[in-house]
């Protein structure tokens, strides 16, 4: 390289070769470093210690990896998109046939809770577990994430084109569905039928109603399913229904139902309930007379009860036998007679249409229609038509069928054909699919169209006759999947999106049905933020055919007569339902409310049948039986059920999925294969035929509770009946007293704790266990708010689950109050008692003393708070927790493969649930009802920014907004003007110091363990049954 | 100068001398391991491994590995590191009361049980830092130490926090009582040893002189910290049982505990020295140094403390009748006939019955029946421990939440690693460190020793 000749100054200094610049030429700083001046130029050992100090710092910092951010933030931010501000839109829930209006809650655009919609006419903001826990399915890894072709993924476009010509080329076209409750989805299939003129669109329930619509169809001449009111009913008597667990909207009923079960000092009235099952259901659980029968029973008791009344009205009896012996139905019909006409209401879950007419004949001569019964907005709910399904799938194996869409539906699994219409299936050419995963019905389709999730989807659904509820997405979808009609349409040649076609339907029909704005856009934002439309429904009249009565009156007394020794009875769980939802671990692990058991099904027996067997039931130890129902044999575990009629096993649907996923898959076992028919509809009551074998085999059932009764300890459950109560108020409570040097007191007034002064806020909470039905969603909300971890069937088996608040559900005891060993048993036709149980947020906390490193605290607003930072985990505090409602992180739940059961914190898809606001805990602390102070902070600040003080009602747990019975009242008792204040009758008491100087002046409020003194914030209100006192029955 | 009663029994026999003294213990010492010593040795490493596996899982996957749940926090855990600290209750009791009472007995036992209290109050150490679900963390947060975190400082309203301060002290006492003690006869094996051995055992004895104004400071030392072991014979295991006593689970909220937990905790440490003590005795052929006296008066403490034991289980039932508790009254009968009765029985038959075996003379003084009737008292201990923790946890205020607990490998692997910790450390002690305390036997061999008799 050729040498520079050019010369480079650093400065005019350097040009003029000044004396300065000569002189510090061979240095590298011309000037001393401040490193060395400290005044008097020489470097000092502080200096030199802080540079080293900070070089070191520095090296190290800059070594390490600077982290990898994945997060993007927004280019240019959507308007009503705030980070860390959640934005909510109304939308419906829809599974199969059921339907529910709820609003979703999203975060940065990830939906992340469900709750009602109040504005809902039907359900006004009740919410059920499903409904709660279907958010979580939305983040489910197995959901088909492309459109496929024997299993492979396809291009919409391609696949579509097969199709079409695949339908063209085919004769017989059938869609089978669940029921649809979507119009605007029922036009596109209406489309689809015009261009394939072949084609029939059949829908079936896994869980039928048929019986009932074809029972109103020979009563009144229409197939319908009423709308019942529970609310207006004074004495309700149901006959295997279990309308507030699984009996068509049961979510409703709950409300309808607690309405006439909340008293007061004031309003000392309530319904009385009679219930006659066989399995105990929740209903069963609530009623205030429950009397266990056969199902084979049930059709000779409607009968009984029918005549009964017909003797009474004046009206032509039916021709049944004479039943007797049947505990408490002479009461019933008493009183359902002494009521004032269209004040009761009977039910059947019976699905024959027989019985059901009967059920018709009784309700109409006791004047129940069009108070508790009405016509004028009938069920859309379960319009399956058995008889259809059943031609169908004979057809289908015959080999008349060509081509088969199954619309979202797993008929293979949870149809009572599921069997046949597997075999037959190899004879349909084409068998196309829309389902979200690869089920068992969709495993054998050649083509899959998967469908949206309902949050991702745009969609009406009319719920009843002119009640609509509109499904609108809140998260755009996160696969390659198409919404399902609009898959119809494509097929029919219409190239439409569903969107636009939804809004073309709506502006066509529904538009013009009101008068309240003339601009389609208002209408239609004004009806998505509802969530809800309402239009006149039914006016037809009916008149009630008498002759149906006599004509089928005679098929009970055939149809019921040859009664075995032992009867099955299928029903639904709470939580799993017809099985659609299985691959969800929150209701897998959410325990029921009545076999308090997780992750299983089993056969529900009486202890008299396990004493006959030998089966003695210790903890969660079990056997197995081998039980046979018309020649099918089905090994499935036995449980011993309190309250299950003498001779006869139950056996709930929704289990034993084998292509659900990961969680569902082997669970349980299938229990569809067992339904049969009656009078042409599916029947849920095995009454012939069966037959159960222990098998020695053992198994453990895991049950978050192990201990039915609640040994006669009137400190726990405080409880009475309403003749008791109309007396006096304090009926059924107990007031503890401490003795103290001759004197006794009350346990608050002998304390060593000095009170905690609550200057702004004191939050508290009173459950009613009158008006709590056991229904278990502000479980399934508690988890999904809270980041609650699955821990899986054998961490459950180890009495570990998390959940903060369970339910617990405690029988009656035949036993004298000292016989402790008697106490531990429960009657065979057991009273229920349900009482949530969280962390009571007690003002002298024992768990809060005895925490060495001070990490449960107490806040200045009265709760008993959880630094989980600070835990180390000695677990004194649960130990010392009387309700023992704290709860470890025995291991690492979150991202650790052995629990990958729990989906929603151990891959990225399902950690989109997650509630940002609530830390996700680590191995090793502990953990426990928070009362949902993320929810407090956050309407603490939305008030603060609207520069107010906070009202009562800005904020709610999750738990009490769940509630569909409003049994919890969450509230501030700082507040006089608040609700819960105002419900326990609050007063101050002059020279209180702190909370415990404040008096509740309701009678009914009580705390749990009241004579330790922990002073919890939640109180709970006295159990009153309707019962007769024990002189007048 | 000491004088002892001719009628009294001598506590030395085999007419030793002062050098007799120092040959029988400093032979154990300065001679090759036996075959005998390192197999056992052997085993207790051995165990020693297997438990570590247990103690490794733990620590790698957390204590869900142990069997407990939602409603039993605490079972083996506590339950071992209770009956580990009541195990270390004899050391000082012997050390430090006997010599304020001048109880000359004491001197041929007193340097193995302050080992074997030190050892067990290590082992005890453990489960506390091991049952926490974040060990990494606790193990330094639950000291009172200055931090940069804020506020944050300890809740000294917790008994957990008195235990760390309680057993802390128990164990600096008790270490530097025992090695103070050693100081003199490290000299003495010094002054025998050559090479290497001079050098450690020499840096050992802190360069003891053996003058007279040493001595006269030893003393002095040993009166003083016996006056401050003392109250510790009686503070430790009441703090420990305040563990229980302050809380709100009936059969836990106990204001009976502090003296009963200190009777139970002399009792079975009694009983694990009665279990040591027979063993080197006959292994290292002490009999005339460890005499049939020493066992009787020593099965004496253990009727005297079993049956103040005895009395406090009745007096607890009586009171739990008396206070008309609901709760308070199921937890025991729970206890006798719930589903753990048969730990129960255990606990009442190896704690108040199998001791007063020994108001025979014969029993007292068979060192068969003594050594089997030691390990019974000891097993009875630990029942009497897992009966207070887990059958009041198993079944209190809410009969929703009653559950079962049963252990699994690991909650077994975690105890047998502290068998395998103690004794490999015992073992290593008794070889390699005087298992009697020459210096103080020697002081009695002139008044208490046996005549020559031929």
């Amino acid at each position: 390289m050729k040498e520079s000749q050019k010369t480079y100054w650093k400065g005019l200094e350097q040009l003029k070769n000044e004396p300065s610049v000569v002189k510090n030429a061979e240095r590298e700083f011309p000037e001393y470093l401040p490193l060395n001046s400290n005044g008097e130029g020489n470097a000092n050992r502080r200096d030199f210690l802080k540079m080293m100090g900070f070089g070191i710092a520095a090296a190290t910092l800059a070594s390490c990896e600077a982290p990898i951010r994945k997060a993007i933030p927004y280019l240019n931010k959507p308007v009503d998109v705030d980070p860390s501000i959640p934005n909510y839109y109304a939308s419906t829930y829809v599974n199969g046939g059921e339907g529910l209006s709820v609003v979703v809650k999203t975060r940065e655009g990830r939906p992340i809770k469900i709750e009602g919609n109040k504005t809902s006419p039907i359900a006004r903001g009740c919410t059920s577990s499903q409904a709660e826990a279907s958010v979580l399915s939305l983040y489910d890894k197995e959901r088909l994430t492309a459109p496929m072709k024997a299993k492979k993924p396809v291009e919409w476009l391609a696949m579509d084109n097969e199709i079409r010509s695949a339908l063209s080329a085919s004769g017989q076209i059938r869609i089978i569905s669940n029921t649809v409750l979507s119009p605007t989805t029922k036009k596109a299939f209406g489309e689809f039928i015009a261009k394939y003129p072949n084609a029939q669109h059949i829908t079936y329930d896994p869980i039928s109603a048929y019986g009932i619509a074809e029972a109103n169809r020979r009563s009144f001449g229409e197939s319908m399913i009423p709308s019942y009111d529970f609310s207006k009913a004074k004495v309700m008597v149901s006959i295997g229904a279990d309308f507030l667990g699984s009996w068509l909207s049961h979510v409703e009923f709950n409300r309808q139902y607690a309405d006439t079960r909340r008293i007061n000092e004031d309003h000392r009235e309530m319904s009385r309930h009679y219930q006659f099952e066989s399995n105990l259901s929740l209903s069963g659980a609530n009623a205030d007379y429950r009397s266990p029968i056969k199902p084979s029973q049930a059709g000779f008791l409607v009968a009984a009860m029918y005549n009964a009344i017909a003797r009474e009205k004046g009206r032509p009896l039916a021709d049944a036998p004479v039943v007797k012996n049947i505990a408490f139905m002479e009461k019933a019909v008493k009183e359902l007679l002494a009521a004032a006409p269209g004040t009761t209401l009977v039910v059947c879950g019976s699905n024959d249409p027989a019985v059901q007419v009967l059920v018709n004949g009784i309700n109409v001569m006791l004047g129940n229609y069009g108070t508790t019964i009405s016509t004028e907005r009938p069920m859309y709910a379960r319009m399956g038509d058995d008889a259809a399904m059943t031609s169908f799938v004979k057809e289908a194996a015959a080999g008349k069928i060509d081509a088969v869409i199954f619309f979202n539906c797993n008929p293979v699994y949870n149809s009572a054909e599921g069997k046949a219409l597997k075999a037959a299936l190899s004879k349909v050419k084409l068998k196309i699919s829309t389902s979200d995963r690869m089920d068992e019905t969709t495993d054998l389709a050649d083509y899959i169209a998967p469908d949206h999730h309902y949050l991702e989807q745009w969609n009406d659904a009319e719920l009843k006759q002119g009640q609509y509820s509109m499904v609108q997405p809140a998260i755009s979808p996160l696969f390659d999947t198409r919404q399902a009609p609009e898959s119809f349409l494509a097929w029919s040649g219409n190239v439409t999106e569903y969107y636009k076609y939804l809004q073309t339907n709506w502006k066509e029909s529904y538009f013009p049905l009101q008068n309240t704005t003339s601009n389609f856009r208002m209408f239609w934002d004004k009806v998505l933020f509802d969530g809800v439309f309402e239009v006149a429904g039914n006016t037809k009249t009916y008149t009630f055919n008498a002759e149906a009565v006599t004509s089928l009156a005679n098929s009970i007394s055939q149809n019921y007569k040859g009664a075995g020794d032992i009867e099955l009875v299928l029903y639904e769980k709470l939580m799993i339902g017809d099985g659609s939802q299985a691959n969800n671990p929150w209701l897998q692990e959410a325990s029921d409310p009545i076999s308090k058991a997780t992750w299983d099904n089993y056969l529900t027996i009486s202890q008299d049948m396990a004493d006959e067997m030998g089966i003695d039931m210790v903890e969660e130890n079990t056997k197995m039986a081998d039980m046979t129902v018309g020649g099918k044999t089905i090994e499935v575990p036995v449980l011993v059920q309190p309250g299950q009629a003498p001779g006869t096993v139950g056996l709930a649907l929704g289990y034993g999925r084998t292509k659900a996923g990961r969680v569902a898959n082997g669970v349980g076992v299938n229990a569809y294969p067992l339904i049969t028919k009656l009078n042409g509809a599916n029947t849920l009551d095995v009454t012939t035929g069966v037959t159960v074998v222990p098998n020695g085999k053992t198994y453990k059932i895991a049950r978050t509770q192990t201990h039915e009764t609640y040994m006669a300890r009137t400190n726990v459950v405080q409880e009475s009946i309403l003749p008791e109560y109309q007396k006096d108020t304090k009926a059924g409570r107990v007031y503890p007293k401490i003795y103290k040097e001759g004197k006794f007191y009350q346990p608050s007034k002998i304390t060593l704790w000095q009170g905690h002064e609550y200057k702004n806020h004191h939050w508290g909470m009173v459950i009613d266990m009158n008006t709590c039905t056991g229904c278990s969603s502000c479980v399934i909300a508690c988890q999904v708010e809270n980041n609650i971890p699955v821990v899986g069937k054998e961490e459950v088996l180890n009495r570990r689950e998390m959940a903060w608040i369970r339910i617990d559900r405690y029988y009656s005891s035949d036993a004298e109050v000292n016989d402790r060993k008697g106490l531990l048993d429960a009657s065979a036709n057991p009273e229920v008692t349900f009482q949530p149980m969280m962390c009571q947020q007690c003002n002298n906390a024992p768990c809060e003393t005895v925490c060495p490193v001070a990490a449960t605290t107490h806040s200045s607003e009265g709760l008993n708070q959880m630094t989980y930072n600070r835990c180390i985990g000695t677990r004194y505090c649960a130990n010392n927790c009387p309700y023992k409602v704290r709860r470890f992180n025995w291991f690492k739940y979150h991202d650790n493969t052995q629990f990958d059961k729990n989906l929603a914190m151990n891959n990225d898809l399902g950690k989109m649930v997650l509630n940002p606001d609530v830390t996700v805990r680590a191995r090793g602390v502990m953990e426990k009802c928070s009362m949902c102070v993320q929810r407090i902070q956050a309407g603490k600040l939305q008030a603060k920014r609207e520069n107010r003080r906070m009202v009562d009602g800005d904020i709610d747990m999750a738990c009490a907004t769940a509630c569909s019975t409003d049994a919890m009242i969450f509230g501030d008792l700082n507040d006089p003007n608040s609700k819960i204040s105002k419900f326990l009758k609050i007063q101050e008491k002059q020279d209180g110091e702190g909370a415990t100087e404040r008096v509740v002046g309701e009678d009914r409020a009580y705390h749990v363990l009241e004579e330790i003194n922990v002073s919890p914030n939640i109180w709970y209100m006295t159990k009153i049954r309707n019962k007769d006192s024990e002189t007048e029955a | 100068m000491q004088f002892e009663a001719p009628v009294r029994n001598p506590l030395i026999t085999g007419g030793k001398t002062i050098h007799d003294v120092t040959e029988d213990i400093c032979k154990q010492v300065e001679g090759k391991p036996t075959k005998l010593w390192l197999m056992a040795f052997t085993a207790a490493v051995g165990l020693f491994m297997i438990g570590f596996l247990a103690v490794a899982m733990t620590l790698w996957e957390g204590i869900g590995v142990w069997g407990l749940n939602k409603t039993v926090g605490w079972a083996w855990d506590i339950t071992n590191f209770v009956w580990w600290v009541g195990i270390g209750h004899a050391g000082t009791l012997i050390s430090a009361v006997l010599l304020l009472f001048r109880q000359k007995w004491r001197m041929a036992i007193n340097r193995a049980s302050e080992a074997m209290t030190i050892f067990a109050v290590i082992c005890a150490a453990m489960f506390p830092v091991l049952h926490m679900g974040r060990p990494w963390l606790g193990a330094y947060w639950a000291l009172p130490l200055p931090n940069t975190f804020g506020s944050l400082w300890l809740n000294f309203n917790s008994p957990l926090l008195w235990d760390v301060f309680a057993i802390s002290t128990y164990f600096s006492v008790s270490l530097v009582f025992w090695y103070l003690g050693l100081v003199p006869d490290f000299a003495t094996i010094r002054d025998r040893a050559t090479g290497i051995r001079q050098k450690i055992y020499g840096a050992l004895s802190l360069g003891w002189d053996g003058a007279a104004k040493t001595w006269s400071r030893y003393e002095s030392v040993s009166l003083i910290l016996a006056g401050l072991a003392t109250p510790l014979v009686l503070s430790v295991h009441t703090i420990v049982s305040f563990d229980f006593a302050t809380s709100v689970i009936p059969g836990w909220h106990t204001t009976i505990f502090p003296p009963y937990f200190v009777a139970g905790a002399i009792f079975s440490g009694f009983a694990m020295v009665l279990t040591l003590m027979l063993v080197i005795r006959a292994v290292f052929k002490l009999q005339d140094y460890i005499t049939l006296e020493h066992i009787q008066l020593m099965n004496i403490v253990i009727i005297v403390t079993g049956s103040i034991v005895g009395i406090a289980y009745i007096t607890e039932f009586f009171i739990s009748w008396y206070s008309g508790v609901e709760a308070e009254q199921y937890a025991f009968y729970n206890r006798m006939q719930g589903p753990y009765w048969w730990a129960y029985w255990s606990m009442m038959t190896c704690n108040v019955i199998s001791p007063q075996l020994f108001w025979f003379k014969t029993i007292r003084q068979s060192i068969a029946a003594t050594f089997i009737l030691s390990i019974i008292v000891n097993i009875g201990m630990w029942f009497e421990r897992f009966v207070i923790i887990v059958t009041s946890l198993h079944r209190d205020y809410l009969p929703s939440s009653w559950a079962m607990f049963s252990p699994t490998i690991y909650d077994m692997g975690v105890y047998l690693f502290t068998f395998g910790l103690f004794f490999t450390a015992f073992f290593l002690f008794a070889k390699f460190f005087p298992v009697i305390n020459m210096a103080e036997v020697k002081s009695i061999v002139k008044s208490s020793s046996e005549k020559k008799t031929s």
